[in-house]
């Protein structure tokens, strides 16, 4: 018996072998909820079917999937065009900085104005974040896995520095800043829930992004330079110029979901308003194919079960933490039974004396 | 203003310990062109193992071995995606890291609820009296065994052509009789060991204790460190050294009055950013390893 490459592949391979990957995830979770002492079958139920099966659980899964949209497209952008961008997680957080900045060094502006120029302030943030690591892998070819990656907790220290200094909270003196300004809360997108007009920008950045890179010019040539850099750059693609763009937009569409943060959940800085979204938006991207509607069922996805996880934590006293297992173990066995697909056993070897 | 320069170098030595034994695991792991961002995660996982283990049986040398069990464990399943299964490197080493953190969080949530626990018997320094020399025997064998051996090792012993060869180029390693993905796994089940030992020097020798913010990007910081030294054990120290003598004199200078209105967040940063800009400066023109990042695939 050995393991061969497969000849051609048949079409239901993908489909069952993603559908064997959730099966192994599940079967693999069951272990830490069995060991935090639930019962698995009922715990899973309210994981991923509770949330969805009220109009107010439905609500909270678009809130909390809100911040995974913005990440995760990001990180798609910057992944289709070859620019390993594991820097979210920092850019959504200088988001959150540039928005807050703005919301306390002007509060007193009219909802119109404040919205739009919150937004602005999240998006030139996130962007600037971006900048360095970009700049020098432009300029000096520095590898931008390590940069990105190092600035991100350089970033929660930065946030966490100006919430212990100048932004220190003025009336209960605790490490997190004063409320914005009034003009800066986003309305409520469907009246009488929580899901702010942060989902709708959300949604919006994610089939702008998706149109760009499946219906453009501009998106054939993003996937050349990302798929095979070499041949791009000899049919006359600018690759280097083209990877440095889609970094400065990878970083300031996750510092919009920074900004959406602030101005529709928490309406102040916190030193925990990111909870690893930019590190979660790798596996969205990922698990989403890098395509725009990819990103949409996996941000859901994710997002009902990290909706599910409060509940359970509250139910049955598992921590919520297993919803951060469950989406790694997810993609990476997703990951896995993709590239499994592309093999089969052989069971026979060929009859002896023919050609191979 | 006046520093002690004394206690700075012994700060120092103590701060670039788990940077020395990560770093120099990743080197190992790397010289075979395959690049491990799972590195964050085996030294959360390391300090964790570690630390549950000396807390249920009181000795730091058990939670040490554990410590290099799960390091082990990590590598072999990174060698899982990365060699067996030829995943993307970037996203299952990320992947991995992710799984590990939120792993260690969810037990450490589930056995400890909120509480802050505390290590009753860790691992004592030598030469209390002496300010440079009042360092863990990790500390020594680190710097003094360690790091030489594995430039013995990746220099001029048998091992060390193989890990090479694969990594520049592996049709001819195979040919040559080497087994790429045996030679793969070993690596990095051996620079996993190394790296969960880094790991488990924080909890069982510096704090005796374990914090959800243990490791904070000191696995990202070997990954910069591996390439500014272009895959070498010497510089990896070197690097380290740069990394801890920084974060020491921002210690020092945090505590006197000219620094004392910079918040000290701004000042932990620094160290971060003395290495992108070590990186900057002298990792501009490295030549990666051939087979980096690739997946090997017989004929």
């Amino acid at each position: 018996m050995k393991i061969v490459l497969r000849g051609h592949e048949p079409r239901w391979l993908a489909p069952v072998a993603v559908l064997g990957a959730v099966l192994v995830t599940i079967a693999l979770t069951a272990i830490p909820i069995r060991l935090a002492g639930a019962n698995p079958p009922a715990a899973f139920e309210r994981y991923l079917v509770t949330p969805l099966s009220s109009v107010s659980g439905l609500y909270e899964v678009l809130l909390t999937a809100t911040p995974l949209l913005f990440t995760g497209i990001a990180v798609a952008i910057a992944f289709r065009a070859g620019y390993w961008n594991i820097g979210a997680e920092g850019q959504f957080l200088l988001g959150a900085i540039g928005t807050t900045a703005v919301g306390l060094g002007l509060p007193d502006l009219p909802a119109p104005v404040a919205l739009p120029l919150g937004f602005v302030a999240g998006a030139v943030g996130g962007l600037v974040w971006a900048t360095l690591p970009a700049w020098l892998k432009r300029r000096a070819g520095i590898d931008e896995v390590v940069t990105t990656l190092l600035l991100n907790p350089v970033a929660l220290l930065v946030v966490q520095g100006l919430l212990n200094g100048p932004w220190r909270n003025s009336t209960s003196g605790f490490t997190d800043s004063d409320r914005l300004g009034a003009g800066y809360d986003l309305p409520a997108l469907i009246p009488g829930s929580r899901v702010h007009w942060g989902f709708g920008v959300a949604v919006l950045v994610v089939v702008v992004t998706g149109i760009v890179l499946a219906r453009t010019a501009t998106g054939v040539r993003i996937k050349a330079a990302g798929q095979a850099p070499q041949a791009a750059a000899f049919s006359g693609i600018a690759v280097g110029r083209l990877q440095w763009r889609c970094a400065l937009v990878s970083g300031a569409i996750a510092g919009l979901g920074g900004a959406s943060q602030v101005m529709g959940v928490q309406h102040q800085l916190t030193s925990g308003i990111s909870n690893s979204y930019g590190y979660t938006g790798v596996i969205v991207a990922t698990l989403g194919g890098l395509s725009a509607l990819g990103v949409f069922l996996v941000a859901g996805l994710l997002g009902d079960i990290s909706v599910g996880a409060q509940n359970v934590s509250l139910v049955l006293q598992v921590p919520t933490q297993l919803g951060g297992i469950f989406g790694a173990l997810l993609m990476l066995a997703v990951l896995s039974a993709m590239s499994w697909r592309r093999y089969r056993l052989q069971w026979r070897r060929r009859p002896a004396g023919g050609t191979p | 203003m006046s520093i002690n320069v004394l206690a700075l170098i012994g700060a120092m030595l103590t701060i670039a310990t788990p940077l020395v034994w990560a770093g120099i695991g990743e080197v190992i792991v790397e010289r075979t062109g395959v690049l491990n961002l799972g590195i964050e995660g085996t030294m959360y996982l390391g300090a964790f193992v570690g630390f549950l283990t000396a807390a249920g049986t009181g000795s730091p040398w058990l939670g040490l071995l554990a410590a290099i069990a799960s390091g082990i464990v990590a590598g072999a399943l990174m060698g899982l995606f990365a060699v067996t299964l030829g995943l993307n490197q970037h996203v299952s080493g990320l992947g991995l890291t992710l799984l590990l953190i939120a792993a260690c969080d969810f037990t450490f949530r589930l056995l400890y609820a909120g509480e802050r626990p505390s290590l009753d018997n860790k691992f004592r320094a030598f030469f209390p009296d002496v300010e440079v020399l009042n360092q863990h025997w990790l500390t020594y064998v680190g710097f003094l065994v360690l790091a030489p051996a594995a430039w013995w090792l990746l220099r001029s012993t048998g091992m060390g052509y193989r890990l090479h060869a694969v990594g520049e180029n592996f049709e001819a390693a195979d040919v040559a009789g080497i087994s790429v993905s045996l030679t793969r796994y070993v690596a990095l089940m051996v620079g996993g060991a190394l790296m969960a030992i880094g790991g488990a020097f924080l909890t069982l020798a510096v704090l005796g204790s374990f914090t959800l913010d243990i490791i904070s990007g000191r696995g990202w910081v070997c990954i910069a460190l591996v390439i500014f030294a272009r895959w070498r054990a010497w510089p990896v120290v070197f690097g380290a050294l740069i990394f801890a003598g920084t974060d020491a004199l921002q210690l020092q200078l945090a505590i006197t009055s000219a620094f004392s209105a910079v918040p000290g967040e701004l000042m932990l940063a620094l160290p971060y950013l003395a290495v992108i800009g070590a990186l900057a400066i002298w990792g501009r023109t490295v030549r990666y390893p051939g087979s980096y990042l690739k997946a090997y695939r017989r004929g």
